[in-house]
């Protein structure tokens, strides 16, 4: 039971921390509340399936393959729909709604409502501590650590890095300094669906796809980053494991969690909001009038 | 008697010289009127049930615009007054009988509570924290919905409720005059005092804090206002289905409202309930290509948006209307001189 939970909390959280930083990236940058996030990470989990079931390609070579076509897809989106209206914020908002409901549909459209599946990487199981744990879901979570370090490492050490996190702290001045703000906005949503495709590899041999599994995802994202604070890529770390902790216990340990699991993970983001409104690691942003 | 002619007679004057002289006015009067006299031209019951429905969502699209579009309280989690008052209708009308003229209001007042609920906590919060914190809402209720059926029906909800009135063009006529009032009551307040408080706290609640405005005091107004409307709706959609089911809480409930608003123009009121009403038909008519209707719908609202971000009626009014520079008064596009100062339009 403990076990379960540890691994599960793992995991889970290691899944939206990918998810909640992709977010964080491009709501810190271009300013936009991209609801149709967690689309990408469906849609990578497609295009894996795709290359597996219909191209021939073993599940590994599918899902390198599905990275770069994910993030085509994506910055083909952004450049067609978000990027012409990004000055209306309400626009942007229905906008990247309309984006998610569209792929949904397409997807709905190609495979229909059932249930598909990849098979895992690698087969068979192990004892941790008594419990039986599948090496696909350890290795899940070894690959989940390693691109958050890369992630880590791409934000502090690199100068595109540098770039991102300058523009995410004040627009106009890195402007004036000379930046492309246009061009860092662009390589923050390539990273950012870059991301949600990568959380969408991990997942998938561990879940069942279908055309609706954007939006638990998508809330408990949402939930993330305002629990860690908007814009902020620490934030969205510890709250990521907050929130998956909270689902894995709550799963296990409360009758009916399953239903509930929700509710307690958005009912704690709220209590933190009461004690502090800019989350728990906000910036607090100059006011932008 | 020569009073009321008088009346009369400067009641006309009023409506030749503000009504009739723009068009948006005339294309509202029309809109009106041609609901009004629907049912005397077909009582076909698939179309009255249409245009019950879209009234009802009308109404709510607009108490949106109210709470988020006036205010500028980006509320995420709409779906929660809706589904509050749709259930606490279903309720009181099942186990207390309380007929449909007494539950909606009732109802109601449990959307107003839940509007409370919300305000308090996001009172300070502001921007997309306000939107992401309001979208949980509705969400946590639905687990608490799922997690205790047997008061609420878990998935297959609330049934058996009593009909709203007799007929169905009845339902039809308290349903259109509940949208056509309500809505010009919300526009009205809009455009008070009131209205302009509102407007200064979405533009800038600092500044009008600073000028003596308790914004605290108002913005909760604001939600409870928005609150009532949504639940007269939600009490109204859920005598019409005779249903209040989980999909009242539904995310894509919230996300409907929004595109619903934005897509006709937010801060207008109208442009809402025109958006209902061009959108919420034309998903009907998609009928015939089940599969890609929502396809078609998502594409067409993203196609829309980029040639005219604002929303559809503004860019209309903008089109046919405009404003005199001088007393900011409104006059048909194809006017050179305003009708009210006769200062030359550009």
């Amino acid at each position: 039971m403990l076990m379960d939970i540890i691994i599960n909390g793992l995991i889970n959280g290691s899944v939206y921390a990918l998810l909640a930083i992709g977010f964080s990236l491009v709501m810190g940058v271009a300013r936009i509340v991209n609801i149709a996030h967690t689309a990408f990470y469906m849609a990578s989990a497609y295009f894996i399936y795709m290359g597996f079931t219909f191209a021939g390609l073993s599940p590994l070579l599918a899902m390198f393959c599905a990275l770069p076509v994910t993030v085509a897809v994506g910055l083909a989106c952004y450049r067609l729909f978000i990027k012409p209206i990004q000055e209306h914020e309400a626009a942007v908002l229905i906008g990247t709604i309309a984006l998610a409901i569209a792929i949904q549909e397409a997807f709905l459209m190609s495979f229909g409502g059932s249930f598909l599946g990849v098979p895992p990487l690698i087969k068979g199981y192990t004892w941790i501590l008594g419990v039986k744990v599948t090496w696909q879901h350890l290795l899940a979570l070894g690959v989940a650590l390693l691109v958050l370090l890369a992630v880590r490492l791409f934000l502090m050490r690199t100068s595109v890095g540098l770039a991102i996190r300058s523009t995410a702290q004040d627009r106009e001045v890195a402007n004036l300094m000379g930046m492309n703000v246009t061009r860092v906005a662009m390589w923050a949503v390539a990273v950012s669906v870059g991301l949600a495709a990568i959380a969408g590899a991990i997942v998938v041999p561990l879940v069942v796809l279908d055309p609706h599994m954007w939006m638990h995802p998508l809330i408990m994202m949402l939930a993330i980053v305002v629990l860690g604070g908007l814009g902020s890529i620490e934030g969205s770390f510890v709250g990521a494991y907050i929130i998956g902790f909270t689902e894995a216990l709550v799963v296990f340990l409360i009758p009916l969690g399953a239903f509930l699991k929700d509710s307690v993970a958005l009912s704690i983001m709220i209590l933190v909001l009461l004690i502090r409104p800019e989350g728990l690691f906000g910036v607090v942003f100059e006011e932008e009038r | 008697m020569s009073l009321v002619t008088a009346h009369l007679r400067r009641a006309g004057v009023i409506f030749r010289n503000e009504v009739l002289v723009l068009p948006s006015r005339i294309a509202v009067l029309v809109f009106i009127l041609g609901l009004l006299l629907l049912p005397v031209f077909t009582q076909d019951s698939y179309i009255l049930r249409i245009l019950i429905l879209t009234s009802i969502f009308a109404l709510l699209a607009a108490s949106w615009d109210f709470l988020s579009g006036f205010t500028g309280q980006m509320n995420f989690g709409h779906a929660l007054f809706f589904g509050v008052a749709a259930y606490s209708t279903a309720l009181l009308n099942l186990h207390l009988g309380i007929p449909p003229w007494g539950s909606i209001p009732l109802g109601a007042l449990g959307g107003v509570l839940a509007g409370l609920v919300v305000g308090i906590p996001c009172l300070r919060l502001r921007g997309a924290y306000l939107a992401l914190t309001t979208l949980s809402f509705p969400i946590i209720l639905m687990g608490v919905v799922f997690a205790i059926p047997d008061i609420s029906g878990g998935e297959l909800g609330i049934s058996g409720l009593a009909r709203l009135s007799e007929s169905r063009v009845g339902d039809y006529y308290i349903s259109v005059l509940l949208m056509l009032v309500l809505s010009f009551a919300m526009w009205k307040v809009t455009d008070s005092k009131t209205g302009i408080i509102l407007h200064a706290i979405r533009e800038d609640e600092l500044a009008c804090r600073a000028a003596g405005i308790n914004t605290t005091r108002y913005k909760l107004m604001a939600f409870c206002v928005s609150g009532f409307l949504a639940g007269i709706s939600g009490g109204a959609y859920a005598h019409v289905m005779r249903l209040a089911g989980p999909s009242t809480l539904e995310v894509a409930m919230s996300f409907q409202v929004i595109i619903w608003a934005v897509f006709g123009g937010m801060v207008s009121i109208y442009g809402p309930v025109a958006g209902v009403f061009i959108l919420f038909p034309l998903m009907e008519l998609l009928r015939f290509i089940p599969q890609a209707r929502m396809l078609v719908f998502a594409l067409l609202v993203l196609v829309t948006l980029l040639y005219m971000p604002e929303g559809l009626i503004p860019w209309i009014r903008d089109k046919i209307e405009t404003v005199c520079p001088r007393c900011k008064a409104r006059n048909v596009a194809s006017r050179s001189n305003c009708r009210v100062c006769n200062a030359v339009l550009d």
